[in-house]
């Protein structure tokens, strides 16, 4: 099947066209941001505060790369493992975020999450750093510089693979994946 | 005695460190080509297309495949008519692994300690693991781990009237509870029998065989078999997107236990299973 082509900022129409199972092309801007970043931003959530930047309608990416070679827009920049920002990604969600990428099962309260934000979590592919690297085109911090690796960067991406794995409808690609191929 | 340059060993190291994260195995790369051709899953195929096209630009551009460089390894098997000279043995691996992780632009993925959590900010200290055995070489093998497979890693203490069965349904549990998360397609390695610490470093060793060569003794090897295919019956499949191909082998190694004991041990590696080898 052709992947679909999306760039942000995504609408609430755009995300609920997408369905668990589909392969995405993403080209545009996206933003960085894992642990250390989440809980920063769900903080300023609970003080009522502004962001640094403003994320509504965007896309998050939880990746914390290698050191760019010389010449390099950035190192190599696969997905981390989604689970560790499950009990902040509810609360961005609602914020306005409209998609995640990372890698690995979400808990129950954050599939949820994304039904009820209409919001949806892609996967980008685990372990092909080098590949996901020449995807972006573009890499700057625009916010907690001083978190170093973990800082909010503002990338620029071209033809960025990812697959739905949670839709705003309530499928998850690991369980239906998983049950499709199963053998007892 | 042959005295042997501790530098050796840090020049060695620091080598070995871009080494396995610039070059995938070629074994690996062959598992890949066959899940492309063999897998049934459309998503899946995608996937190890993705892996292989992963592996050749790390390999032409000489960067890591994965930005997850992993914990230094390093298993060392010292000949005991070797003199170690020039300085300190385990600061030598230390030093290797700082000017390796450095100067080959891998992430720095190591925190001193582990609640304050504070980068040490050169990779180090690495995992040494010494094995004195006759002879007058070093050999070193080093096998960066990445953190998200070595999270689904389990070690049980199971009862010997459990038997093979026991074994088997220990294992197959484990990569099934670990679903998605290690980046599937997987490598199993399995420690069977030893002490509860000994069969944690017999199912880490067992990562270092080559990717399909079997356990020597024919009914364990019969049992990798039994296991894999029980592992790829799961339908996790590559990324855990659903697929035939879950696991892309299973390395089982044994060593005798206590009468009372049946201790089992699983190490998950993810696809980007890394590992580079020196005799010195």
């Amino acid at each position: 099947m052709e992947p679909k082509r999306i760039s942000a900022p995504l609408t609430d129409e755009m995300i609920m066209e997408l369905k668990a199972g589909d392969n995405l092309l993403i080209s545009g801007v996206i933003y960085t941001g894992r642990d250390a970043a989440h809980k920063k931003l769900v903080e300023l959530l609970e003080k009522g505060e502004e962001w640094p930047v403003d994320l509504k309608g965007q896309i998050i990416y939880y990746v914390g790369p290698t050191p760019a070679k010389p010449g390099q827009v950035i190192g190599s920049a696969g997905p981390t493992t989604s689970g560790r920002m499950d009990s902040y990604t509810p609360a961005v969600l609602k914020y306005g975020i409209k998609a995640v990428i990372g890698k690995g099962a979400r808990d129950e309260s954050t599939r949820k999450a994304f039904q009820e934000y209409k919001g949806v979590y892609l996967g980008a592919t685990g372990g092909a750093g080098a590949l996901l690297a020449k995807r972006i085109k573009d890499a700057e911090v625009v916010a907690y510089e001083e978190l170093g690796p973990e800082a909010i960067r503002k990338l620029v991406v071209e033809d960025f693979p990812v697959t739905v794995i949670n839709d705003a409808h309530g499928n998850d690609l690991y369980a239906e994946g998983r049950k499709q191929y199963a053998k007892a | 005695m042959r005295e042997v340059d501790v530098k050796l060993i840090t020049d060695a190291v620091a080598e070995m460190s871009k080494e396995a994260n610039y070059f995938l195995g070629d074994d690996v790369v062959q598992a890949f080509e066959k899940g492309l051709k063999e897998e049934e899953s459309p998503v899946g195929k995608e996937m190890f297309s993705q892996l292989l096209e992963n592996a050749r630009i790390a390999r032409e551009e000489e960067v890591p495949m994965c930005q997850d460089t992993g914990f230094a390894v390093l298993f060392v098997e010292l000949g005991q008519d070797v003199k170690l000279v020039g300085g300190d043995f385990n600061e030598a691996i230390n030093e290797g692994v700082r000017r390796g992780y450095t100067d080959g632009f891998l992430r720095k993925s190591i925190v001193s300690d582990p609640l304050e959590r504070a980068n040490t900010k050169d990779n180090t200290p690495a995992i040494i693991h010494v094995e004195i055995v006759p002879g007058d070489q070093i050999k070193l093998t080093l096998a960066p781990k990445g953190g998200g497979s070595e999270n689904m890693s389990a070690v049980g203490m199971l009862k010997p009237a459990q038997g093979a069965k026991g074994l088997v349904d220990f294992v197959v549990d484990t990569v099934s509870k670990a679903g998605p998360n290690p980046c599937p397609p997987v490598v199993v390695g399995v420690g069977f029998g030893g002490t509860f610490e000994k069969v944690a470093y017999l199912a880490k060793k067992a990562l270092l065989r080559p990717l399909g060569e079997p356990n020597p003794d024919p009914f364990y090897a019969d049992l990798e078999k039994e296991m894999l295919e029980k592992i790829n019956n799961l339908g996790i499949g590559p990324q855990g997107y659903g697929g035939r191909f879950t696991a892309l082998g299973v390395q089982l190694e044994v060593f005798p236990c206590h009468i009372a004991s049946m201790p089992a041990a699983v190490n998950i590696n993810c696809h980007a299973s890394r590992h580079k080898e020196r005799v010195i």
